[in-house]
């Protein structure tokens, strides 16, 4: 056999098939040009600040009614959370209702270390105390899995909810944690314009929004080099037969517990970053209908695949944003007083006309056809 | 069955037998059971029980498997050969009894460690990862013996890589070898089902077994894919893969085993080669049914 035909024996057997429609297309281009189209995007992504400058579109893209880099910031941090929550929910295939938890976790930990409300009186900088965070987010998480991860589906679900409830209400009730009075002055993350003044300051948004898209871009890398390893195989086993995974040597329960780990670390980033952008926080942040809405979001773009968590993790922030200050003709109210109507059916439209997301994993997308097989009457 | 009395007799008389053999076979000092000095043996079932309350699915089974050979554990249907299996593979725990695979004693411990020391089974009902494809699936099965971390994956450092590169090669080997190379690529619930039932054998080989356990891997097929399927079980023995088949077609079996322990209602009623079983009269009586006055 010469060595050409060995290639070619070895090339044969396509490993993946990239099907029609836009993903499939761009999974067929020859590398350079997948690698300008990435590089683009990532520029465009940076750019998002000025896209109101485009003529025509974009004054319909910016929010009206706030400004649209605090707009940008706030879609950075749900996109941060939508990716982290699609590791736990999407690739494990564990559903956690409690997801605000982490975040919670995240958030808390900085005040404590940088405010000067916080009865530590350790006044560490923001950046100091971002590591402790991660770690701690990731403790909870650990020490929320180990326990609870040999429950499934439902009765995971309650506990995670139980979880998010916990940590909202221990907030409230313990003095240390100051409850609705919360804690003010915690610092901006550091750095100085040419200038002098402060790169994060308070009247302008952007840096802000800059470093939670460079933060989503290291995370997109982390979580898609996991997802092409044994790590993602694993997961994916665990989603679809758990008995079988475990019989085919797959430790479930350390990968189940490394994905709710996964999931805390970036939960808890989503907090830290939040934290360092308002300098101020407390109890009411975390409510439960933040974890819904973050689920909403990765089930909305696509649960399983990394596109469709980030366009989940955004709509669920600029739906909300964009109707700001539009009146609407009826009532001459905002239709930012609607918002949770206009939503709602727009989550139910995505639902009906795209169940599987709005970016379907190729995955997902062949499970919910079987499953509408099973219920179809024969 | 019709006249269940007489055969029962029968098993009650073999039951009392191993009752008998037991102080002699478990004592402390002597690690083989006494009824199979036979010092090559890889797997002893060792007078497993197993209940589920009130219904007695293995009573009392006992045999052993010699390195090297095709094993066959035959009997009718809901006989207990799959809750054999199971206990085997540590999805059930004996209530009383003892699995040793390599002299190490099996019962109890995870499933996953079970397969790191060599166990390996594919399902009666096939349990692939649907949506992953042939390739991705025999993935997981290699994946049983590497050592990469969650931090390897994630920096992609060279573990990774390499373990990465040696699973996908040896995989692709392996559907090579059990004839759906072609397939690597496919999701796995769109191959046919004899192709899955051929995934499913390529994935257990890729968690590297001493012991293949192979749960009606025949079922459904035809006489011509039966052939192949046989020849097939015998180039894995060739390859120095101790394999254990069940099955409930009798002519199936008979032609590629060593030897064989026939079950019925959980109770070994009979073992040997396929030309001593084959003329055992209980064995005769448990697949025909046999009236009573001819027992």
């Amino acid at each position: 056999m010469t060595a050409v035909e060995k290639e070619q024996a070895v090339q044969a057997p396509p490993e993946r098939r990239p099907g029609g429609g836009l993903r499939g297309r761009f999974g067929r281009l020859p590398w350079p040009a997948r690698t300008a189209i990435i590089v683009g995007c990532v520029v465009l992504a940076y750019g998002l600040p000025y896209v109101g400058y485009v003529p025509m579109i974009g004054p319909q893209i910016v929010t009206q009614g706030i400004d649209w880099s605090s707009a940008l910031f706030s879609i950075s941090y749900f996109v941060l959370l939508a990716l982290g929550l699609n590791v736990v929910v999407g690739y494990a295939g564990l559903l956690d209702l409690g997801y605000v938890g982490f975040f919670a976790v995240g958030a808390y930990t900085v005040a404590l270390l940088t405010s000067p409300d916080s009865v530590l009186k350790t006044h560490w900088a923001w950046l100091a105390a971002v590591p402790v965070a991660i770690v701690i987010a990731l403790l909870s998480g650990l020490l929320l899995g180990w326990p609870t991860l040999r429950l499934r589906g439902d009765y995971l679900a309650i506990v995670t909810l139980g979880f998010a409830e916990i940590i909202r209400i221990f907030a409230e009730s313990k003095p240390e944690l100051r409850g609705d009075r919360g804690f003010g002055g915690i610092p901006h993350p550091p750095g100085k314009n040419g200038d002098g003044t402060a790169l994060f300051g308070v009247r302008d948004a952007r840096p802000y929004f800059w470093l939670g898209l460079t933060i989503i871009i290291l995370v997109i890398l982390a979580v898609r080099n996991l997802d092409r390893s044994r790590v993602g195989r694993s997961w994916l086993a665990i989603r679809e037969d758990e008995e079988a995974a475990a019989i085919m040597g797959v430790r479930t329960v350390k990968f189940k517990l490394w994905a709710f780990a996964i999931g805390a670390c970036v939960g808890g980033l989503g907090g830290v970053m939040f934290a360092g952008y308002q300098g101020f926080m407390n109890s009411s942040t975390f409510q439960l209908q933040f974890s819904i809405l973050v689920l909403a979001g990765v089930v909305m773009g696509g649960s399983g695949n990394i596109p469709g968590a980030i366009l989940g993790g955004a709509l669920i922030s600029y739906i909300p944003d964009r109707l700001r200050g539009i009146s609407d003709p009826l009532l001459n109210t905002d239709l930012f007083q609607w918002r949770f109507l206009i939503f709602g059916v727009t989550i139910i439209l995505i639902m009906i006309l795209r169940p599987q997301g709005i970016v379907p994993s190729r995955r997902r997308a062949m499970e919910l056809k079987d499953r509408a097989g099973e219920v179809a009457p024969q | 069955m019709s006249e269940p009395h007489v055969e029962s007799t029968e098993w009650e008389d073999e039951s009392v037998r191993h009752r008998v053999d037991e102080p002699i076979a478990t004592g402390p000092l002597l690690e083989a059971p006494v009824h199979t000095p036979d010092p090559g043996s890889l797997l002893e079932v060792d007078n497993v029980t197993l209940r589920f309350g009130g219904v007695v699915a293995l009573d009392q089974v006992q045999f052993s498997l010699r390195q090297g050979e095709i094993f066959g554990l035959i009997g009718p249907n809901g006989a207990g050969k799959t809750t054999c299996f199971n206990a085997m593979t540590g999805v059930y725990r004996p209530t009383s009894g003892e699995i040793r695979f390599k002299g190490r004693v099996v019962s109890g411990l995870k499933k996953h460690e079970i397969t790191r020391m060599g166990i390996a089974r594919t399902f009666q009902n096939i349990r692939l990862f649907p949506e992953m494809t042939a390739l991705e699936n025999v993935m997981v099965g290699a994946d049983a013996h590497h050592r990469t971390s969650v931090v390897g994956a994630l920096v992609r450092g060279p573990r990774h890589r390499r373990e990465e590169q040696q699973g996908r090669d040896f995989s692709r080997e392996l559907l090579d070898f059990v004839g759906i190379g072609q397939r690597a690529g496919e999701v796995s619930r769109n191959l046919s089902y004899g192709e899955q039932r051929r995934l499913e054998i390529a994935r257990a080989l890729a968690t590297r077994p001493t012991l293949l356990c192979l749960d009606e891997p025949a079922a459904g097929f035809t006489p011509a894919e039966k052939e192949s399927l046989l020849a097939l079980i015998r180039t894995i023995r060739d390859n120095g893969v101790t394999v254990l088949l069940i099955e409930h077609d009798m002519r199936l079996v008979m032609g590629v085993t060593d030897r064989m322990v026939v079950l019925e209602f959980g109770k070994k009623i009979a073992e040997g080669t396929p030309a001593e079983v084959r003329d055992d009269p209980k064995v005769i009586a448990a697949y025909l049914g046999v009236p009573a006055d001819a027992a």
